[in-house]
């Protein structure tokens, strides 16, 4: 017996008050018992090949913009990098499983995901080389802003979810958080709403067994973070997080679920960062070599390529078509990051309101007078 | 009464650690808790060394979330601990705002003075190191401006270690911003040195043409611009305030009634900032005494902009010289 079954108690008709209809029975709530795989398992031959060999595709040119971008940090290029080095198959399934008209929630860590979506890498970027906040258009891209408040940007997928499910729109949000950002209230208030409201949204846990040096086990005493779905009552979903079929299978059905009006879905995708948390951590502090070396062989990139080949799906021809393609971002990047940000000074003016307040018109004005100072001092010294 | 930590040079960051060892050595009632201060010792490597020499209980690694933090600190206060709580960046205190404002502000006041709450909330604050959106704000403003916290903020590493040392033996909640930028900056550090009292501004260059009134980031930008005024003929004294709340009126009117022209600066944003109260306090108590009105220097009114363009909002020698130059010399 459970506490459901007091809808059987006649006398005891207002245990849920305000209830309109009997809860359904949790248990299919329940997350998967063990992460759902895909690649060595049977499961691997009912996948279109096409789709196999596109998620390929997108893993090395991924993994190759990974490393380029983790090379510009250390060449200052970029003021921070947090790599998702590790994490591919979450970051590029995120964004295969969206429609265009979908809207992707990411965090700082996200990048690739937004990359993969079809954003310009120099566009996607801007925050983390440093010369503005947010490089891309978020409503023509249908991305939001990179979030670094962590979990904060939960609460905004269901919030535009809900308005595109008011407005009738098949709209599904996506919102990428990481393990630790499943403890902030943020997260839990946003899953309550994502439920009572049965919007349209799907939130992908990132669970890479740390919070910058905190491991999951300080982190959450759960059996698993996908349990965390089960109190607000909606299904919770678990997979490997480094296997891109099966990562792409769990979401595209979480996001076909919401579309058609199943509501949200929370997904804990098991995975690892063998990068440090950015280029300013040092990772040995907190982990063991061993354990890097260990989610080295169970890598994202290497798992896909190994099955596929054993599956026959992936020729020569394909594996140089990616590389090239990889190959080509990368010199993107660099000759692209190589020259310096454009800056504007009096950039920091705009946009603060639609209207600049009588102040700021002020202070715009302090600013270009020392602008044009320096040049005139500059100038001097040149003659 | 300090431990046997010798005199040394030491960062502002070891200044730091020093003083949370020296006061857990000292106190067993002292925790310290946060996000990544166990193993590695902060983000910024302020609690190096505690879990290893306390252990887990005294200075614990916990779940990520500032409410949650701030608010089991509470319950610990409550209980007779006095917790040291790490916000790892200014920005990120922002989730324990209901905690900090409507509990840990007010706990003493609602209760009678039955529950008071001695929480010293350690924040990492303001600019100038690169750092992307969200990792440059100062906030110190919302702190001053909510009745019951004390607001305090060291800009020299001697400061560090005694106000933080004060700050954790304040029976009253302490919110302790330290500028992250001066973290590395190098001098000496005598832990046996008298613990300062908090409340106190100190004078850090004596002048006779106006002064410069600062505190935490601000104070090595303001040191250096008075040296510059030299060659345009100013002698200008630097006044660090150290702490914003309380607020040393006496030391603070004492100088400006002496030079007659002040400046304040800082780094957060003037429109309802700190340097307005400065200001208005000084006008309203030294008003006879001015031969100028109390100029301001702050950042501009926006969001923290991207690091490559920091340097065009935060307050330098120009903006400073600037502003001296506008304080009626022609009178
Ligand atoms: C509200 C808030 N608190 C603290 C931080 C500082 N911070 C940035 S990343 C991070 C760890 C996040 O871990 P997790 O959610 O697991 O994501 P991961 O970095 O592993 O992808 C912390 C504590 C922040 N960005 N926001
Ligand atoms: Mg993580």
């Amino acid at each position: 017996m459970t506490v459901l079954d007091h809808r059987h108690h006649t006398s005891v008709p207002g245990w849920r008050p305000g209830a309109t209809a009997p809860r359904t029975d949790p248990a299919p709530l329940l997350p998967d018992a063990s992460p759902v795989r895909v690649l060595g398992t049977p499961a691997l031959e009912k996948y279109d090949p096409a789709l196999l060999r596109e998620l390929y595709r997108r893993l090395v040119v991924g993994r190759r913009y990974n490393q380029q971008a983790t090379v510009l940090t250390k060449q200052g290029r970029l003021a921070v990098y947090p790599a998702s080095t590790g994490q591919e198959a979450c970051q590029v399934a995120a964004a295969m499983v969206l429609g265009a008209g979908d809207w992707l929630f990411p965090s700082y860590r996200d990048t690739l995901a937004v990359v993969s979506r079809g954003v310009d890498p120099l566009e996607a970027l801007t925050l983390l080389r440093g010369n503005a906040h947010t490089g891309y258009d978020p409503r023509a891209t249908r991305t939001a802003p990179l979030c670094t408040p962590l979990a904060t940007q939960a609460p905004h997928a269901v919030g535009l979810a809900h308005a595109a499910r008011l407005s009738a729109e098949p709209v599904v949000a996506l919102a990428m958080l990481g393990d630790g950002g499943t403890s902030e209230g943020d997260f839990h208030e946003a899953l309550n709403f994502a439920a009572v409201l049965q919007a349209p949204v799907v939130f992908l846990v990132q669970n890479n067994g740390y919070a910058i040096s905190v491991p999951l086990t300080q982190q959450s005493a759960a059996p698993s973070l996908a349990h965390k779905a089960v109190g607000y009552g909606m299904p919770g979903r678990l997979v490997d997080g480094n296997d891109a079929p099966a990562v792409h299978a769990v979401l595209g059905e979480a996001v076909e679920r919401a579309r058609c009006g199943g509501g949200p879905t929370l997904v804990e995708a098991l995975t690892y960062r063998l990068e440090a948390h950015t280029n300013a951590d040092d990772a040995t502090r907190y982990r063991e070599d061993e354990e890097v070396a260990a989610w080295r062989e169970h890598d994202p990139v290497l798992l896909m390529e190994r099955h596929l080949r054993g599956a026959g799906l992936l020729d020569d021809l394909l594996v140089r078509q990616a590389s090239e393609e990889a190959e080509a971002l990368a010199a993107r990047m660099r000759a692209e990051f190589h020259s310096d940000a454009e800056l504007d000074p009096m950039s920091l003016f705009a946009h603060v309101y639609a209207e600049p307040t009588p102040q700021l018109r002020e202070q715009a004005a302090q600013l270009a007078a020392e602008l044009a100072a320096e040049l005139a001092a500059e100038a001097e010294v040149q003659h | 009464m300090s431990t046997a930590t010798p005199v040394r040079t030491s960062t502002m960051a070891q200044a730091l650690n020093a003083a949370l060892r020296d006061a857990m050595r000292e106190d067993r009632s002292v925790h310290v808790l946060g996000e990544d201060v166990g193993a590695l010792g902060g983000v910024f490597r302020i609690t190096d060394g505690l879990t290893a020499e306390f252990g887990r209980d005294r200075c614990l690694d916990t779940p990520l979330a500032e409410a949650g933090i701030l608010g089991t600190a509470i319950g610990m206060a409550m209980y007779g601990l006095r917790p040291v709580v790490e916000m790892q960046f200014d920005a990120f205190a922002y989730p324990a705002m209901e905690q900090l404002v409507s509990h840990v502000a007010k706990m003493r006041n609602r209760t009678a003075g039955k529950l008071p709450l001695p929480i010293t909330i350690r924040i990492p604050y303001g600019g100038g190191i690169g750092g992307v959106e969200h990792h440059s704000d100062s906030s110190e403003a919302y702190y001053a401006q909510t009745p019951g916290l004390h607001v305090v903020t060291p800009a020299t590493v001697g400061d560090a270690y005694g106000l933080l040392r004060a700050s954790i033996a304040s029976d009253d909640p302490v919110v302790f911003l330290e500028p992250k930028r001066l973290y590395w900056g190098k001098d000496s550090l005598d832990p046996a040195a008298p613990v300062e009292p908090i409340g106190r501004a100190v004078l850090r260059r004596t002048g006779s043409s106006a002064v410069l009134i600062t505190y935490g980031p601000s104070l090595p930008v303001c040191l250096e611009a008075a040296e510059a005024a030299k060659a345009e003929g100013w002698d200008l004294a630097v006044l660090d305030l150290r702490t914003l709340v309380p607020f040393d009126d006496e030391t603070v009117c004492r100088v400006v009634r002496s030079l007659g022209r002040a400046v304040v600066v800082h780094e957060a944003s003037g429109f309802g900032g700190t340097g307005a109260e400065i200001a208005a306090r000084v006008t309203e108590r030294c008003f006879h005494h001015l031969a100028a009105p109390v100029l301001r220097v702050t950042g501009f009114d926006i969001p923290y902009p991207p690091p490559m363009l920091e340097h065009h909002h935060l307050p330098g020698v120009d903006r400073i010289l600037d502003a001296v130059a506008r304080l009626q010399w022609e009178d």
